[in-house]
């Protein structure tokens, strides 16, 4: 069983704040982490690979610096590591973005299971494995709570929906995206960190994986940001006055115009 | 490729590295530098006197022939869902801002109303009925879609980013080669280019991006549920319904939906929720819900919950509102010891009547309430539970 699990690097974004004098993101202080989801999914793949055998392979676009989550996959079980890098990589929204991960993941060829988180907490669209899914021409299902049952060419998983979960089953190899209720990923082990010290993390370029170049990158995005803005809060609040026993009464009046 | 400094012109004059809203540009040693992560939005492009910054421009063929304005109505077990009718609304004002046509797409099996989708705003409902489709198999949903979109050339594709949503339709997307927003809270027209202008948050609700998709087409965009309010049905509104085969040979599924259970442990939906009392941190300990559900109780009321207590195990991820929960937009939202991060602000600001309750003063949830009382949850929740009660007849 051979599974291949699609991990990002983003700032760890609950930490982000914007500085009130430039109205920008203070970034520095902030460091890079694996996107939280990918961890599940990064454990899923490890924990199907302990039940089934075979080997978990990550892989990343991004730039170079990229290697060090990947580095970090290692820690926390992942056998091999590739990073996908290039120049012609550059503004890729989702489409060139998952054009980019199944041109790498048809190089690697052998494999049984992707997995993706269900989305990043920087782009935050959960795009990417669907669309993925469709360009390798596999079966996909995301928000994946549980892996019921695994074999040669055979899953049934749970999915979460917003009424309840469906139980659902399909051939391999297929594409899953995953939710945190799925597991709760080990922290890496003594014998991972050596491993990651040494590991060779390989860096596949646009040419080594087939990229036709007007398919990646910013020619390749059929989307494109052309503003960004902060959210501006108008908003006037009333704070209420007096005893809490006071504010209380107040709002209940408040309450009773509106219930 | 992507963005370039022409170091001949750049004076390194800074003015480029303030407007920057993610702060990777800065001079150093006299010319500007653009450091990993840039998306290419071009506010410094513009702070440049010296046309020293270039973005690639990149030559995309415009494809032709594309029109109207399509949504996808979604439905469960033959019941439409809110959100078909809310796109509905807003698809009508961006079809009239584009003089062309709105049309539904239903897909299912007895769907009820789907002929009252007009009053809504469809000029056309393209209404598929096939047993089949009563389930959500995604892959005739994909194929199906796929296929009307083909044959009929919409310029805008609209759906709910609901998970069937978020699911399916970047796999039409990525079919069809197009561009996909994800989860946009507005959508306009570009009056000079016709363009659908798609905002969206992003950096867990920190910043806001203004998306195009240029030259591919349909411009495809979800919506979670309750960004946008449905308007009032249009009693003499008329529309063409067109009945459109399934056709069973052309499409097979590779997944199979064995089972789907129910999660019963919500009294009252959040989702369709009038009155929602969520409860955060300042709670302490899993027992003390108990206080935030009385109050619920009392008003009728569904039970939320910003992150913390979900990532605790305090209470069901079903009752998260926020960034990773349920985007919600009540009449009356009443947030007690959420100190208000801006992911969970993200899932409730568009509330029409926001109460806050918290200890501290400087917490950001009073920034987007109403009405605020800075004080002991623990003394106000009981007391106002009570005041309830006693003018509801309760006790």
């Amino acid at each position: 069983m051979n599974i291949v699990v699609c991990i990002k690097q983003v700032p760890g974004t609950t930490e982000i704040k914007i500085d009130p004098q430039t109205n920008t993101l203070v970034r520095e202080g902030v460091e890079s982490i694996i996107n939280p989801f990918d961890g599940y999914a990064l454990e899923e793949a490890v924990r199907l690979r302990e039940r089934c055998g075979g080997k978990v392979i990550a892989i990343s676009m991004g730039p170079p610096q990229a290697e060090e989550a990947l580095r970090e996959t290692i820690s926390l079980g992942a056998d091999e590591a590739i990073l996908l890098s290039d120049r012609a990589f550059a503004g890729s929204d989702t489409w060139a973005t998952s054009y980019v991960l199944s041109k790498a993941i048809a190089k690697i060829a052998d494999y049984d299971v992707i997995i993706c988180g269900r989305q990043t907490l920087d782009g935050d669209t959960g795009q990417v494995g669907p669309e993925l899914s469709e360009m390798l021409r596999i079966p996909f299902v995301a928000y994946v709570s549980k892996v019921n049952e695994i074999r040669d060419g055979y899953m049934k998983v749970q999915r979460m929906v917003e009424e309840g979960y469906e139980v659902i089953e399909m051939a391999l190899p297929a594409v899953i995206t995953v939710v945190k209720e799925i597991n709760v990923p080990r922290l890496p082990s003594l014998r991972g960190s050596m491993k990651a010290k040494t590991a060779q993390i390989p860096v596949w370029s646009a040419e080594d994986i087939g990229v036709e170049r007007n398919n990646a990158g910013l020619a390749g995005s059929p989307t494109r940001v052309v503003k960004i803005f902060f959210p501006q809060r108008t908003h006037k609040s009333e704070l209420l006055q007096g005893s809490l026993e006071e504010q209380v009464g107040q709002l209940l009046e408040k309450l009773e115009e509106i219930i | 490729m992507g963005i370039q400094i022409d170091l001949e012109k750049c004076n390194g004059c800074g003015s480029c590295e303030p407007v920057c809203p993610f702060g990777l540009i800065e001079v150093v040693d006299e010319k500007a530098e653009v450091k990993e992560g840039c998306n290419l939005c071009g506010a410094c492009v513009e702070a440049c006197d010296e046309d020293a910054i270039i973005i690639e421009e990149v030559e995309q063929e415009v494809s032709e022939g594309f029109q109207g304005v399509w949504v996808f109505a979604e439905q469960r077990d033959g019941k439409l869902k809110s959100v078909s009718y809310e796109l509905l609304s807003e698809g009508r004002k961006l079809a009239d801002k584009l003089g062309t046509e709105v049309c539904a797409v239903c897909l299912g099996h007895n769907v009820e109303e789907a002929e009252g989708l007009v009053a809504y705003g469809a000029d056309k409902v393209y209404l598929m009925d096939d047993p089949v489709l009563a389930d959500h198999e995604e892959d005739y949903y994909t194929g199906v879609l796929v296929d009307l979109i083909r044959k009929h050339k919409p310029e805008i594709v609209l759906a709910g980013a609901t998970a069937m949503g978020r699911s399916f339709i970047p796999r039409v997307a990525s079919i069809i080669h197009t561009g996909l927003t994800a989860d946009c809270t507005g959508l306009d027209i570009d009056p000079a280019s016709k363009l659908l202008l798609q905002t969206r948050p992003t950096f867990g609700g920190n910043v806001m991006a203004t998306i195009l998709c240029q030259a591919r087409r349909p411009q495809m965009a979800t919506v979670r549920p309750h960004v946008f309010k449905k308007t009032a049905p249009g009693a003499g509104r008329r529309g063409e319904i067109i009945k459109v085969n399934f056709d069973k040979e052309a499409i097979t599924s590779r997944t199979k939906l064995l089972d789907f259970v129910e999660d019963l442990t919500e009294k009252v939906k959040l989702d369709d929720a009038e009155i929602i009392v969520s409860g955060g941190r300042g709670l302490g300990k899993p027992d003390n819900f108990q206080l935030i559900a009385e109050l619920a109780e009392a008003l009728g009321a569904a039970l939320g919950s910003s992150r913390p207590p979900v990532d605790d195990g305090w209470i069901p991820y079903s009752h998260q509102v926020g960034q990773t929960g349920k985007t919600v937009c009540p009449k009356l939202y009443i947030a007690c010891g959420i100190s208000g991060a801006v992911q969970h602000l993200a899932g409730m600001q568009t509330s029409d009547v926001i109460v806050a309750i918290n200890e501290d003063p400087s917490a950001p949830i009073f920034e987007v309430a109403t009405y605020g009382i800075v004080g002991d949850l623990f003394e106000v929740v009981p007391m106002l539970t009570n005041k309830l009660r006693k003018s509801r007849g309760l006790t």
